[in-house]
């Protein structure tokens, strides 16, 4: 039986396994395993082997049933916490009554004429710089397009003009104006009383505080005598009769008046109401009160109101020149201290004034 | 009291379910899901996980349930629900370190573990491996080996039906055949364990 081969003793095996043999046979082949040990190994290894094999299957389908059972079952949605649920409950009724809120609102608003008289409150309040030479640019206009109907060409209109005023900072050369009124300047050129001109160059400009700091670059002009008023830092007081000189039309113009109240329009707390009498020119004008210190910069006013001009207080200029990059700087601005106008009359305070006082002309 | 039992269902106990689960009962497994499954995917939903994740994971569990019943020495130490609750938590934690993601998991990995089932899981992952191996044993085989020593091992066909089957002309050459395929098989499933 040794001689026995191998895949017959396996079908034997086999048929062991599966029961297929007598009882005779069944005997036999326990007696062969016992006579030839590396038998009963094979037969060992190839039972287990089976045997693995058998659980293999049977597990391959409990998992291909467990699979199928899962297919069945939903996990449970993710526990939100309560505030995230009433959320999720009620965020299609938020929504709704948000956009019926918005549109009720809104419709309300335009149907009391809300928008048209935010348009009119906007625009109350006006720049005090002068168009120059309107009349004349319109003149010109016409004349040109009358020109052009037969030529058909279009020329450049020539860019508006503008005139304000501007005082002297230092004695030697930096004046301030309004920063509206060198907006968009080609070129900047001072006039003084004598009508002399010089050109000056934009150093710095703020634009929030509407402040311009001019430098006169002309090499005619020649450093000032000390700029005679003083620069006053501390918030005057309501009342405090103030004047102003500035250049409304070419001529210089005095005007006069009082502090009315410490806050400008819509109560912006850089600038002053005043109530002198200003018209297009006047921005850019020093305000001064009786001792000839300066106090403000007029900056504009509020249609339709009797009396209420705006003037940029003097510690917002001073703020605005601390601000300045030293290297955008000629020199430094050092402002006088030296008041020589404290103890004289209006009129002559007036004459030593005008001299530092220029009209300023925007190209 | 007496009425409000007979209203509800009939609880089946731990052992009924063990006993299903060995022999791979359906009616075992829905009761599992049923019972078992709902704090289980609520846990990992609860936890960075989706839905099919949770299926995963809560199959898994069943699979070391089923590993761990199917050995001999087997004896559960504790309730159903606590092993298989254990068991996913474990698993997602560890599909969750895997992810790189360790944040937001503070309420399930802070506190210390129910049950110790880190063996069972290690034997589970063991006897998964032998029997993709056997799957995968099985696959490269090919035919008609594969469904010669399927129908005779598994579905305990006997040699005269594969004869016919196969269309042989005797089982001789079928016993032949089967010899060579069974040696093949055992071939590729231990070299592929090495």
């Amino acid at each position: 039986m040794s001689s026995m081969r191998r895949n017959e003793f396996m079908d034997w095996a086999d048929q062991y396994l599966r029961g297929e043999l007598s009882v005779d046979d069944r005997f036999a082949f326990e007696k062969f395993c016992l006579d030839y040990p590396e038998f009963h190994q094979i037969f060992e290894e190839h039972k287990r082997f089976i045997s693995s094999w058998k659980e293999n299957e049977r597990r391959g389908l409990f998992k291909k049933s467990l699979h199928r059972e899962s297919l069945h079952h939903q996990a449970p949605a993710k526990n939100d916490t309560a505030i995230i649920k009433i959320w999720k409950k009620l965020q299609m009724n938020a929504g709704v009554a948000a956009a019926v809120a918005l549109i009720s609102v809104f419709s309300t608003l335009w149907l009391t004429g809300y928008f048209t008289s935010i348009k009119k409150a906007s625009s109350d309040y006006s720049a005090l710089r002068r168009e120059m030479n309107t009349v004349k640019k319109n003149v010109n206009e016409q004349n040109k397009a009358i020109q052009n109907i037969n030529n058909g060409k279009d020329k450049i209109p020539t860019p508006i003009h503008f005139g304000a005023t501007g005082f002297m900072l230092t004695k030697d050369g930096y004046v301030v104006t309004n920063y509206h009124v060198v907006n968009g300047a080609d070129s900047v050129h001072l006039q003084n009383n004598k009508g002399q001109a010089f050109k000056a160059q934009i150093i710095y400009s703020d634009i929030e505080k509407d402040i311009a700091i001019l430098h006169i670059s002309d090499s005619t002009f020649k450093a000032a005598k000390s700029v005679p008023y003083t620069f006053k830092r501390q918030i005057s007081d309501i009342g405090e009769d103030i004047f102003t000189i500035g250049f409304p039309r070419d001529e210089a113009v005095y005007g006069q008046g009082y502090l009315s109240s410490k806050t400008g329009y819509a109560g912006d707390t850089i600038a002053y109401q005043i109530s002198i009498p200003v018209n297009p020119g006047n921005s850019g004008g020093p305000v001064l009160d009786n001792q000839g210190n300066i106090i403000g910069i007029i900056s504009g006013k509020q249609k339709g109101i009797d009396g209420a001009a705006f003037a940029i207080k003097t510690k917002e200029l001073i703020e605005t020149l601390n601000r300045i990059p030293a290297d955008s700087l000629k020199g430094n601005v050092v402002l006088n201290t030296k008041n020589t106008l404290s103890n004289l009359t209006r009129t002559e305070q007036i004459k030593k004034i005008q001299d530092y006082i220029y009209i300023v002309k925007v190209y | 009291m007496s009425k409000i039992r007979q209203i509800l269902p009939k609880e089946i106990s731990d052992l009924e379910i063990i006993a299903g689960v060995a022999k791979g009962e359906s009616s075992a497994i829905n009761t599992i899901y049923t019972q078992f499954f709902p704090s289980v995917a609520r846990m990992i939903v609860n936890n960075n996980g989706s839905d099919e994740e949770a299926k995963d994971i809560f199959q898994e569990a069943v699979m070391v349930l089923y590993d761990r019943v199917t050995q001999q020495d087997f004896e559960l130490k504790s309730k159903l629900k606590t092993f298989l609750y254990a068991v996913s938590r474990r698993l997602w934690l560890k599909q969750l370190n895997r992810k790189g993601s360790s944040t937001n998991t503070s309420d399930i990995s802070d506190y210390e573990d129910l049950l110790h089932v880190e063996e069972d899981i290690e034997k589970h992952v063991e006897i998964e491996s032998k029997f993709t191996q056997m799957e995968s044993a099985l696959e490269q085989l090919g035919e008609p080996c594969k469904t010669i020593l399927n129908d005779f091992y598994i579905a305990n066909l006997s040699m005269q039906e594969i004869c016919e089957k196969f269309g042989y002309t005797n089982t001789d050459n079928v016993k032949t055949q089967k010899y060579k395929c069974l040696q093949r098989l055992k071939k590729l499933f231990f070299n592929n364990k090495n």
